[in-house]
């Protein structure tokens, strides 16, 4: 009787069951148990307890990912909230030519994470960049040279990922906006509220959810990071600009180094798990409260 | 008595749209001014006018003797309590009505006063510390009209603020409008669409269609004698009951097909002419019950209990009207009766400008 | 509080000559210029890139080393675009972008088709037909979306050599479709969800099953929401590096990490023209989606954001 029951749903969500269960669930059982052995080339079952997340943060390597990643999370974060939540306040003003703005702003969140690096390793260009334009203008001290500057180029990659990045929050916010009831901006205006007052105190406490939302989409991709840092620097210069993310598949995929690789991937899962709990929590309770209420 | 707000040749235009057309309005002060009409007739438009809201194409707009065309909402001491009250939903109560009074740097001893006055007049002394997601329909109105006090508007604009809410709310809270502008006295421009609110609340209607004041009168006389078909139409429910036919000078009567009444008891303030249509308007409570030489006779074919009284629907020459009787008749379906119309209290409207006669 | 002066109308600062009379007269605030002045400006530097990108390719070598990155070119070179597209190298392959754009479509058209396809049945099943513990498996599914690839790849990498399709065709669209599924099933169980729930027991009183229902009632109704699917895969199937790298097999290499490959030469000159000729060359689906769909493009975005 309860195999039977809506049995055409449970069949439709087989798949989905399958994968959940194997690939979502599975893949990071699997990850878990081979982080506890030695493998090396191939997964072998030679257990060593917690070795290889020893190893890993007596890593120099993973140090310098993990410190590069706390960067570009709170650069790229906070950036793209700014910047997104800036540019929709713009957009928001009844200007002229809003969508043809909108568009701009939002075009790059189009292309791929490849091509983005790409695009601003040639702007960024040392030799033939921004920084030989500024220079034939007669700006002879300005000093762009942060794709070779071990120190800067984490901060290249979040220029290259806000570019990319704000037009998606910019969205959010702007759909938050003009979800904001006609009659809230009437009355501030019958009550003589400066706009900017009324942005900071009254409309950003209404679009927090949207806000929280945004926050919570960037952060969690802010972990996954490769493929724009593997394009704009290569993880370079030397390793100064490395993820935990670059670290996983070179530990994978060319060091043949597979139990270091489980434990990393297995650190940077647990990483996100933290974003992601307090998040739900929040939203959980909250809105249980808002329901009580 | 002084005008308080005095609306001169105001046009508005939405892109091609005229919404409201060369209209002008003076609101005595102390006035409760109930604008209405069905949506799309400009009453709302006209309201954001008013408030600075929107900016009008052509015309002026005074309060309180004040040219306020150009002025900035701010600037025009108005009050406004919107139908969805637009409370800040992240604020307390307290924090509700001072907001504006903080951003635009009132002391705050001063504050703390205003809120203390209009709390107490309001009765929401107790509900300071709540956020509007905790109040009633009703009290977060009573917040929205504190909003209005606190800025000592000379002017309440009121936009639909009753039609979120069900209808036993609805009346109560008429009700405590209606005693705070006893109290206040302050002016009061209402827009709804709701006929019975119009009634009750206003010391005056402006009854609006396609941006166009239709008739503006005490809610009596509009009631009574609606100066044109749309307005005899729009107020009243039961609706109006509408004939269309003759007008015969010759014995001064309205013929029907085979129907003729004499309109000796009407008062005409135009007589029409011999032989032109003419529409005949009575109200369901201005037909009687009698058995007379003059009365027609009817089958009913239609009963509607509506509680305080009833209903019946019965037709003349194919036309269904209906009759308001006592509750306490007890006629069944298919039963015959015996009517006349009181024409004194009838309306008739030519049938061509469709205004009355 | 218009961009436009209208000089017939009175100033603002003669209103006590003038009375005011009707509209205010319209006149640029300073706050108003500086909102323009700071629009454009953002405007320029989200253009920039893409500026610079376009008019890199169309100059030669020789003006790239010793122009302005930022001036249009002198003299026009078409010279990178059909390098790009069928001659510049990927390691000892030089056959340009052109196979990697084949690849890519056999890649993304069947991977959309399949994805969508199940994240609509999901979406329906979901929406109409809940059974107990359903949502568990849901809720863990979209805690999928959340989980870092590299944590998946290899276990993943695995399963698809145990069942024999890694690094084929087959083993990329299977694994473009297990992680577009959360997104997937996420927006069409919202979509159904606000659809009529009348419509459905209607459906099921006139005699309608789960696959009666689902084709000629569901899908007739689906169109939009299936439209903003197909964007959202399109664009992210094009543009994914990672799993083309990993699951594609050398064959079958999508246009993303052949571009990266005819960058990032080790030896020999960069050819700067060319290589933002490939950029473009790759970017060109992606844009043009997001240029024609628009309003599409970002109702797909606010889809996915709101939280299940």
């Amino acid at each position: 009787m309860f195999f039977t029951k809506n049995l055409a749903s449970k069949i439709a969500l087989l798949p989905m069951i399958i994968i959940s269960l194997t690939v979502f669930v599975g893949c990071i059982i699997y990850s878990f148990v081979y982080s506890l052995t030695g493998s090396k080339l191939i997964p072998a079952f030679s257990y060593v307890g917690f070795k290889q997340y020893e190893r890993l943060f007596k890593s120099r390597k993973w140090d310098v990912a993990v410190e590069n990643i706390f960067i570009y999370g709170v650069v790229f974060t906070v950036g793209c909230l700014i910047i997104g939540f800036l540019l929709a306040v713009l957009i928001d003003q009844k200007i002229r030519g809003e969508s043809l703005f909108r568009t701009i702003f939002l075009y790059p969140y189009a292309m791929s994470f490849v091509v983005t690096g790409l695009v601003w390793k040639w702007v960024l260009n040392p030799t033939f960049g921004l920084e030989h334009s500024m220079h034939l203008w007669g700006f002879e001290w300005f000093q762009l040279d942060w794709l070779v500057n071990r120190e800067l180029a984490i901060y290249a990659v979040c220029i290259a990922a806000v570019w990319q990045g704000a037009g998606f929050v910019m969205v959010l916010m702007l759909a938050g906006l003009r979800g904001i009831d006609e009659d809230i901006w009437k009355s501030l205006s019958i009550e003589g509220v400066p706009k900017w007052k009324s942005y900071l105190f009254v409309i950003l406490p209404m679009i927090r959810p949207m806000v929280v939302t945004s926050l919570v989409l960037i952060a969690a991709g802010v972990v996954k990071v490769y493929d724009l840092i593997l394009a704009l620097t290569s993880g370079g210069p030397g390793y100064a600009t490395t993820t935990p993310a670059m670290y996983v598949m070179e530990n994978f995929f060319s060091r043949a180094n597979l139990g270091q690789a489980f434990a990393a991937s297995i650190i940077m899962f647990l990483s996100v798990v933290c974003i992601l709990a307090p998040w739900a929590f929040y939203e959980f309770y909250y809105r249980s409260k808002e329901a009580k209420a | 008595m002084e005008n308080s707000v005095e609306v001169k040749k105001l046009s508005f235009n939405y892109g091609k749209v005229e919404i409201l057309k060369n209209l002008d309005l003076n609101i005595k002060d102390g006035e409760f001014m109930v604008l209405l009409g069905p949506s799309g007739c400009g009453k709302t438009t006209l309201l954001n006018c008013i408030a600075g809201l929107l900016d009008l194409d052509e015309g002026q707009i005074w309060i309180e003797k004040d040219n306020v065309t150009w002025k900035q909402p701010k600037d025009r001491h108005i009050g406004m309590v919107f139908q969805s009250y637009a409370l800040y939903p992240s604020m307390t109560v307290e924090k509700n009505l001072s907001f504006g009074l903080r951003m635009t740097g009132v002391e705050k001893s001063k504050i703390k006063e205003k809120i203390n006055k209009a709390s107490e007049l309001l009765q929401i002394g107790g509900l300071l510390h709540r956020k509007p997601s905790q109040l009633s329909g009703g009290q977060r109105q009573r917040v929205a009209i504190g909003r209005a006090l606190v800025r000592d508007a000379k002017v309440f604009l009121f936009d639909e603020p009753l039609s979120n809410l069900d209808a036993k709310l609805r009346a109560e809270l008429r009700y405590e409008i209606k005693k705070l502008h006893r109290d206040l006295g302050n002016t009061m421009i209402y827009v709804t669409h709701d006929q019975i609110e119009a009634m009750t609340l206003a010391d005056r209607i402006a009854v609006m269609k396609n941006g166009v004041i239709q008739q503006l009168d005490s809610p009596k006389k509009i009631y009574n004698k609606p100066s044109s078909l749309f307005v005899a139409d729009f107020i009243g429910s039961p609706s109006m009951n509408f004939f269309s036919g003759t007008f015969l000078s010759e014995n001064n009567s309205f013929s029907l097909n085979k129907t003729t009444f004499i309109l000796n008891e009407y008062q005409f303030e135009n007589k029409p002419n011999d032989m032109s249509e003419i529409i005949f308007g009575i109200r369901p409570e201005d037909i009687r019950l009698k058995k007379s030489s003059e009365s027609l006779e009817f089958n009913i074919e239609l009963i509607e209990p509506m509680g305080a009284d009833t209903l019946i629907w019965l037709s003349l020459e194919n036309i269904p009207f209906s009759v308001r009787l006592d509750v306490s008749s007890e006629y069944k379906l298919g039963d015959v009766i015996n009517i006349e119309f009181d024409i004194k209290r009838a309306s008739i409207f030519d049938k061509k400008s469709e205004l009355r006669l | 509080m218009n961009f436009i002066i209208e000089a017939k109308r009175p100033k603002p600062n003669m209103s006590n000559i003038i009375e005011a009379n009707g509209p205010k007269p319209k006149h640029l605030t300073i706050g108003r210029i500086g909102l323009y002045c700071f629009i454009l400006m953002c405007a320029l530097f989200f253009l920039m890139p893409l500026y610079v990108m376009i008019i890199t390719s169309l100059k030669d070598m020789d003006e790239i080393r010793s122009g302005n990155l930022l001036y249009i070119p002198k003299i026009l070179s078409l010279y990178s675009w059909p390098k790009a597209w069928s001659e510049a190298c990927t390691g000892f392959v030089c056959e340009g972008l052109r196979p990697g754009l084949i690849n890519s479509l056999k890649i993304t058209i069947p991977s959309v088709i399949v994805s969508v396809s199940l994240g609509a049945l999901n979406g329906y099943a979901l929406a109409f037909w809940r059974f107990k513990g359903a949502y568990f498996f849901f809720g863990l599914c979209l805690f999928g979306a959340f989980i870092p690839y590299q944590v998946m790849v290899y276990p993943l990498l695995k399963i698809e050599s145990a069942i024999g399709i890694y690094s084929s065709l087959p083993g990329i669209i299977l694994v473009h479709t297990i992680f577009g599924m959360p997104i997937l099933t996420l927006i069409f169980r919202n979509f159904y969800a606000s659809l009529p729930i009348d419509l459905f027991k209607a459906a099921r009183i006139d005699g309608g099953n789960f696959l009666k229902i689902f084709f000629y009632v569901i899908i007739p109704m689906s169109t939009p929401i299936t439209i903003v699917a197909i964007i959202l895969q399109v664009t992210g199937i094009w543009n994914d590096f990672l799993l083309g790298l990993i699951f594609a097999g050398r064959d079958n290499q999508p246009m993303t990490v052949q571009l990266n490959n005819i960058v990032q030469v080790d030896f020999g000159v960069a050819e700067y023209n060319v290589d933002m000729a490939a950029t473009i060359l790759t970017s060109i689906v992606p844009l043009a989606v997001y240029f024609l769909s628009g309003r599409w493009f970002v109702r797909g975005i606010a889809a996915g954001a709101i939280k299940g």
